[in-house]
């Protein structure tokens, strides 16, 4: 590994630590909720494995993965990572967070799920190191920003290459989210948790967490868009359909991504049915990006069928290369989002989210989305990464190419399970699917179904940690692997409207303002109760 | 910005379809008043039970012929419990907790609704058909929040 590399791979090996940890304690959760017995089963078990899995998946993972990717792809499209030693502080800044957050979490301190809504209290350290962590990936930002500034200099009149233009995007939605949650992290639950301020208001909390939590899956999915974007079409053998949609898709996801908060808040009171109705409206919008990507990344695909020879109508899908594992965990990842894209379409229609509203339909939905969609986009992008920024072969290929297959298996069999029993009435994140003992009846099955679905999910997931690990500390040396970015059918030379990321980022500060400042004020205005702390676990 | 024909066409489809999705929702909310729960009052949670109307939860008669339901949430139980309403009529939970968030679904139905400290969480429901239906928690609670679970009964009015 060359040492300009090292950055990257230090970011992603934490990552997919956190993933092998968080996978673990998955398993436990779904033998648990089917009331399969297993050695030290147990309520606080159970709950605390829930907030760790839900924290080092959500947060952990998917943050250090991502700044990772980004920091490689900077090395590679603009030749530099301006700012290294900041980088590194900010790595270690956000390991040292996670670490003193999750030791919390396994000590059971902190049983309070990734979502801590108050007035379950955590402990401090929890809020401080989750903070650290967020702070770091600001920092993270800042360096990429930097990195791309640096390179607009000596670039004064080309476009941006199309994967920095897409972590651009993914950081100011980053940037943007994160304002809620340090409005509620900093502003209200640290100075309470440390006893300063004796009470703070719930909803407001939550108004403030779920400005940060939806975007937040725009955070995750937009750099598996710019996987499937810039680099699917190109291991498929073929080309990139249209450039500029890809620009236009990702910079609709810096305006659309955070003014939706509050369809994860139609059950709750205090916020009206107009404002709900609102942001039903942009959730809608947000789909259509992910329309145009189905198109456009789906043609590409079709490109590199036909230039390897098919003829007919479908036929192109077969000449794709099923049997690597980057391509075919792509592949598979988007046919889980058909699925979860539209789930999503029904949980934002308030009148049918009210029959799936905390039920393990929720589960089943954000298995198949980030569960899927994204890790799946995740794992197959290390099997490529491993030897271009490792400088080492894949061990095991033949388990490389077995374990997306097995996830998807897994997963498919896990969420259609659980999606049922949610339409059934089974409540999301419970201990036992019997409840209080003798209930159940009409999903107990349905939990045991799910159970296997997660038993092989578990199973592709340590194929993966072990093809991870052989190749980092024992793959055949290799300088051959290169990076290689798909190549538009017709290039673009000159600058666009998509490119001007300034303007668009005033666009998207002015519809995050329209979309939460008079719910808010409204809020705070009104005479309020605030809420001291409980600790029931 | 030089887009395929049938890019073009794929585009304006997915708009058509997500305006058909809008529309469903717009119109059912036009004509149908339906809207989610969106009451907006407030109440002291440290001490409900010197509140009036939380301090002694229970079914009371609604000005519109039907019931009016006051439960509160608390640590790992609902009271009222049972609960028992009149079919076909509609009834109005109005909800709240004493503690930490609980939800309140009633499975099988639509009333499904958030009981957040400081908060009245009201919304109206009919129930057509007569039985017992299982009222679960689903927010997490604590370490028995699977245990918080209570029943409604749905009665059929003699004539």
């Amino acid at each position: 590994m060359s040492s300009r590399n090292s950055l990257a791979a230090a970011h992603l090996g934490v990552g997919i630590a956190a993933f092998g940890l968080a996978s673990a304690m998955g398993l436990i959760q779904a033998l648990s909720l089917a009331d399969i017995q297993f050695p030290q089963r147990s309520e606080s078990l159970y709950y605390m494995s829930l907030t760790a899995h839900g924290v080092l998946m959500a947060l952990v993972f998917t943050t250090f993965f991502i700044m990772g990717f980004g920091y490689a792809l900077a090395q590679v499209t603009l030749g530099r990572v301006t700012g290294r030693r900041t980088a590194w502080f900010a790595f270690w800044l956000g390991l040292v967070g996670t670490a003193l957050a999750a030791q919390t979490i396994l000590r059971g301190q902190s049983t309070v799920l990734y979502t801590f809504y108050p007035p379950l209290m955590a402990h401090p350290l929890f809020y401080i190191g989750a903070t650290l962590l967020v702070v770091a990936s600001w920092i993270w930002g800042g360096v990429m920003i930097a990195s791309y500034r640096s390179w607009r200099r000596e670039n004064p009149a080309v476009p941006v290459p199309l994967p920095i233009h897409g972590m651009l995007a993914t950081i100011i939605i980053w940037y943007l989210a994160t304002t809620g949650l340090a409005a509620e992290v900093v502003g209200m639950l640290i100075p309470w948790s440390l006893k300063l301020v004796p009470t703070v208001d719930p909803l407001l909390a939550r108004t403030y967490f779920w400005w940060f939590g939806h975007p937040l899956v725009y955070f995750w999915l937009l750099p598996a868009y710019v996987i499937w974007y810039t680099l699917l079409p190109r291991a498929a053998g073929g080309k990139l359909f249209s450039d500029p949609l890809a620009r236009m898709v990702f910079i609709l996801f810096v305006l659309l991504s955070t003014p939706v908060g509050f369809h994860h808040q139609f059950a709750d009171p205090g916020i009206s049915a107009s404002w709900k109705l609102a942001h039903t409206v942009t959730t809608y919008a947000i789909l259509y990006p992910s329309f145009v990507t189905a198109f456009t990344v789906i043609a590409s695909l079709e490109v590199a069928g036909r230039l390897k020879g098919a003829k007919g109508l479908f036929n192109w899908i077969a000449r794709l290369p099923w049997g690597d594992p980057f391509f075919a965990a792509c592949a598979l990842a988007m046919l889980a989002f058909t699925v979860g894209g539209f789930g999503g379409a029904i949980n934002a229609a308030y009148a049918m989210n009210t029959m799936v509203h905390n039920t393990a339909w929720i589960q089943g939905h954000f298995h198949v989305t980030l569960g899927t969609t994204v890790t799946l986009t995740f794992m197959g992008v290390t099997y490529w990464l491993l030897p271009r920024v490792m400088g080492r072969e894949l061990k095991f290929s033949a388990l490389a190419r077995l374990q997306p297959y097995l996830w998807f298996l897994g997963v498919a069999i896990f969420s259609a399970s659980y999606h049922i029993a949610g339409l059934r009435g089974l409540p999301r994140r419970v201990y036992s699917a019997a409840l209080s003992g003798e209930y159940g009846a009409e999903w107990h099955g349905l939990t045991r179904v799910a159970a296997v679905g997660a038993v092989v999910m578990f199973l592709s997931a340590l194929s993966f940690l072990i093809v991870v690990i052989a190749t980092w500390l024992a793959g055949r040396r290799t300088d051959t692997a290169s990076f290689e970015f798909a190549v538009p059918l017709r290039p673009v030379t000159t600058l666009g409207v998509w490119d001007r990321f300034g303007v668009w980022t005033v666009v998207a500060v002015l519809l995050v303002a329209a979309a939460y400042a008079y719910p808010v004020l409204n809020l705070i205005s009104h005479p309020r109760f605030g809420s001291k702390g409980f600790q029931p676990f | 910005m030089n887009v395929e024909l049938y890019e073009r066409v794929w585009m304006w489809a997915a708009s058509l379809l997500i305006a058909a999705f809008l529309g469903t929702i717009l119109a059912m909310t036009a004509f149908h008043a339906i809207t989610p729960p969106s009451h907006f009052e407030t109440v002291d949670p440290s001490n409900l039970a010197a509140n009036p109307e939380f301090g002694s939860p229970g079914v009371r008669p609604g000005p519109d012929g039907g019931v009016v339901v006051t439960v509160v949430a608390e640590m790992f139980d609902f009271s009222p419990n049972p609960i028992e309403v009149p079919a076909g009529r509609p009834v109005t939970f109005r909800l709240t907790s004493a503690d930490v968030i609980h939800g309140f679904e009633v499975v099988g139905t639509n009333a499904n609704a958030m009981a957040i400290p400081g908060y009245v969480s009201q919304f109206t429901v009919t129930f057509p058909n007569s039985g017992e239906y299982l009222i679960a928690c689903n927010e997490y609670c604590g370490l028995l929040h699977h245990n918080m679970v209570a029943k409604l009964i749905v009665k059929k009015e003699a004539r």
